[in-house]
């Protein structure tokens, strides 16, 4: 296949509105995408990948101005074009596909009809035609039955399957040109690793120049023929995928490599004669949602029989795909939600059988991390008090509780000055650090990490991990850290639980599991881990 | 603080709402001492026309009073009871929201219930009949309009106090063991309380509108020279005296309409992602 060049992006310049950290969205930015290959756009969050792709796409907010600079593509200049040119562009000779495919899609409209409007806008074909080609589509993505699925409603079909839908909306004119925005991140592992196969295998039939935007280094390694390294808006390495990946000449580069955990677990000393601060027995939790009257009512079982404990000191990890029941158990262990049935122990305290004031009391001794730094600080709190809140309520002194904040902040790495601002001021790194010196400030035994990490861009996720581990060993804590992130997981388990669908397949020591991993599921989840390929090469 | 008061003040709409506003109270706070007279006292003829005399330039009632100063004297009455019939309808509707949305379950049905129960009883007719039972005064009227206006709050305050406790400062309030009452109050309210304050906002408009209306049919205080009760007054002459009614309808547009563009301008400033520029 003769390698042309499709799409020139050269010195482009995106001016972001006054008032912003900085000046430019993306800043000479130029790189080429060639037809039959694979360009990876990577970059931390911020670093002004979307960007280029929304330009691509013309699809920049109004707010942000092209400057200097210019995209070429079938011989013209993508940034002159007006809104009409645009339209006969896009979808036919560029395409797109999202992050999240269930706000891509539209909810209220068949999967078949919204892939057909994309002839539809374009005036092309008859409905018959249109009808015949979306199941021709539908088929050639993968999708089971196509038949079927054309009148299926985007709900009706999972995660994986809505972004075959649109992966299969975008090809529908055959574009020369794919742009994929961050389109496995909000996917399974095991899905994942089928999309990106399925990409890979399209564009390959089909001859097609793809710009793949990622922040995932696995990713990057299972799919890219070229790479693109950005930092702060701009182009700070670009090469072939084996010369960035393996030979990073830039620091940042090398950086960002380096703070890819591993799938190899470190060696960690045995954990002999401790006791057990948490016991989990059978615990047993079932969602019902009410049916209608013409619908049975629907039931999911997020915890069956599970059964674990902690040592007191140790990292038991807790992993699993979405809708594994993971975070259910996370909840039922700290009573956000409560259990149809089982115990869990604190200690020699039954948690589950306490209620009203002694359980506000008990709350102190298990303490939790969020997810989402975004959403688990109040925006209305300053900080010293979104930390101070908690051992007031259980009558510590105020001036104490603040001087004991003040320690903590220094603990987590954050600076005392940070008492007296708001949330919304700090990075996502920095929040996380926060509700950290929050869980910490009632002195609890145990810490549960719900995906306390997922949401960060990988060079803050090594930090944040070391700051907890760091954390464990000085304060002599036991943790329950609950991740989809197999890697994240070998690097700070003790011991590792593999859940799958309300059920505890597998329970080891971290390196047993991962030098021998059992259950079917297990080795299904390991084997489709992103990048592993690359890094034992590199290794 | 000072951004919500620049992007209220950006806003062209609710800057005249502010403006006639602050008119409107000054009128108030210092009528009575340009018009240090009673309103209901008879200065001159009755049925003068206006802009006949230079001392009553809004001309005479059918009894000869002052039409300008009933309706100097009728934007207290108004004020006063838009303002405190909204606090007190604010101060029933918020608990009852903030309980129903947070506990949820049975206690929340019963409450949501109980809501539902105001809700389907026409307002104005409960209104007559509140104040017809109570016997005209400020106090019943106030109490009548509060009685009717406070469901929409709770409604309103149950909605985001459901979808605001499942966030995870929440629970992590819950997690470190703090109480509820000082969850809702800390953590829940401050973040729930920009709709209801555009709410509010209308709902004094509304109030105005409802006092006015109650007066009109002769529900007023008989004591309070009231905007509505001029229009009412002068409705059965409106053909002769059209000034008489045409005022204080005038000065009910123009207050209620203030209030409106306020609401307008607070949404935007509350909600600046609703409105500013930028996909």
């Amino acid at each position: 296949m003769p390698a042309e060049t499709a799409v020139a992006i050269r010195d482009l310049k995106l001016a972001l509105p006054p008032g912003g950290d900085r000046p430019f969205a993306v800043d000479d930015v130029s790189f080429d995408l060639t037809a039959g290959k694979i360009l990876c756009v990577v970059g931390e969050s911020g670093s002004g990948k979307s960007m280029c792709a929304h330009a691509l796409m013309g699809l920049l907010p109004d707010n942000v101005v092209p400057q200097a600079g210019e995209i070429r593509f079938d011989g013209q200049n993508l940034l002159t074009l007006d809104q009409g040119a645009w339209r006969a562009l896009r979808g036919r000779r560029i395409a797109m596909v999202f992050q999240e495919p269930m706000t891509a899609l539209n909810p209220l409209m068949r999967i078949g009809n919204q892939i057909a409007e994309m002839f539809e806008a374009h005036g092309l074909l008859t409905p018959a035609e249109r009808k015949q080609k979306t199941v021709g589509l539908l088929r050639e993505v993968g999708l089971p039955d196509p038949e079927r699925t054309i009148r299926a409603y985007p709900h009706q079909l999972s995660g994986g399957q809505r972004q075959r839908a649109m992966i299969a909306m975008a090809l529908a004119l055959e574009p020369a040109v794919l742009v994929a925005d961050e389109p496995t991140t909000a996917l399974d592992v095991t899905t994942q690793a089928q999309i990106l196969k399925l990409i890979r295998d399209l564009q390959r039939r089909r001859n097609m120049a793809v710009m793949f935007i990622t922040h995932d280094f696995g990713v990057v390694a299972d799919i890219a023929d070229r790479v693109v390294v950005l930092q702060h808006g701009k182009v700070v390495e670009q090469g072939g995928a084996d010369d960035v990946l393996l030979r990073p000449q830039h620091p940042y580069t090398r950086a960002l490599l380096a703070a890819v955990p591993t799938m190899q677990p470190p060696q960690r000393a045995p954990l002999l004669n401790r006791r057990k601060t948490v016991e989990v027995v059978g615990l047993d939790k079932t969602y019902v949602s009410d049916g209608g009257w013409f619908q049975p009512a629907r039931s999911v079982r997020a915890a069956n029989q599970v059964h674990f404990d902690i040592l007191q000191g140790e990292t038991l990890g807790l992993v699993g795909e979405s809708g594994s029941g993971k975070s259910s158990v996370a909840r039922l262990v700290m009573r956000l939600i409560e259990p149809d049935q089982g115990t869990v122990r604190l200690g020699d305290t039954d948690f589950t059988a306490i209620g009203g004031k002694a359980l506000r009391q008990e709350r102190r001794r298990i303490q939790m991390i969020f997810q989402d730094p975004f959403a688990s600080l109040n925006p209305r709190r300053k900080v010293g008090n979104i930390i101070t809140d908690g051992p007031i309520a259980h009558g510590v002194d105020p001036a104490a509780a603040w001087q004991r904040a003040r320690d903590l902040l220094g603990l987590v790495g954050l600076n005392e000055g940070a008492m007296e601002r708001f949330p919304h001021e700090f990075s996502g790194g920095q929040r996380q650090r926060i509700g950290i010196a929050r869980a910490l400030a009632l002195d609890p035994e145990i810490l549960v990490a719900d995906e306390a990490v997922s949401a960060l861009d990988v060079s803050v996720q090594a930090q944040v991990l070391n700051l907890l581990d760091d954390l464990k060993a000085r304060l002599g804590l036991s943790m329950l850290f609950i991740t989809h992130d197999l890697r994240v997981a070998a690097q700070i388990c003790d011991r590792i639980a593999v859940m799958q669908r309300g059920i505890i397949v597998e329970l080891k020591p971290a390196a047993a599991l991962f030098s021998a991993p059992e259950h079917p599921y297990t080795r299904e989840l390991f084997a489709a881990v992103p990048g592993q390929i690359s890094s034992s090469r590199a290794a | 603080m000072t951004q919500f008061w620049r992007m209220l003040l950006r806003n062209p709409g609710g800057l005249i709402g502010l403006v006639i506003l602050a008119i409107t109270i000054a009128v108030a706070v210092f009528g009575p001492l340009l018009f240090p007279a009673s309103p209901w006292r008879m200065v001159q003829r009755p049925f003068l026309p206006p802009f006949t005399m230079a001392s009553l330039p809004l001309g005479t009632d059918a009894l000869g009073r002052d039409v300008l100063a009933g309706i100097v004297y009728g934007a207290r009455v108004s004020l006063l009871v838009g303002l405190v019939s909204t606090l007190a309808a604010l101060a029933v509707g918020i608990p009852i929201g903030a309980a129903a949305g947070f506990f949820g379950g049975r206690i929340g049905d019963a409450l949501m219930r109980f809501t539902e129960f105001f809700q389907t009883v026409p307002s104005f007719a409960l209104a007559i009949v509140l104040v017809a039972v109570l016997q005209p005064s400020i106090v019943s009227i106030v109490i009548a309009i509060a009685i009717v206006s406070w469901p929409p709050v709770a409604r309103l305050v149950r909605g985001e106090v459901l979808s605001l406790r499942t966030r995870e400062y929440v629970q992590a309030a819950i997690v470190t063991g703090q109480t509820n009452g000082w969850i809702i109050w800390r953590e829940i309210l401050p973040n729930a309380l920009s709709p209801v304050i555009v709410l509010a906002s209308l709902m004094v408009a509304t109030a105005i509108l409802l006092e006015s209306s109650l007066s009109f049919l002769g529900l007023g205080d008989p004591n309070l020279m009231s905007w509505g009760y001029m229009v009412g007054a002068g409705r059965t002459v409106i053909r002769q005296a059209w000034w008489i009614t045409v005022f204080p309808g005038i000065a009910i547009l123009i207050s209620v309409l203030a209030l409106n563009l306020i609401g307008e301008g607070l949404n935007d400033a509350l909600n600046p992602r609703l409105n500013k520029g930028g996909r």
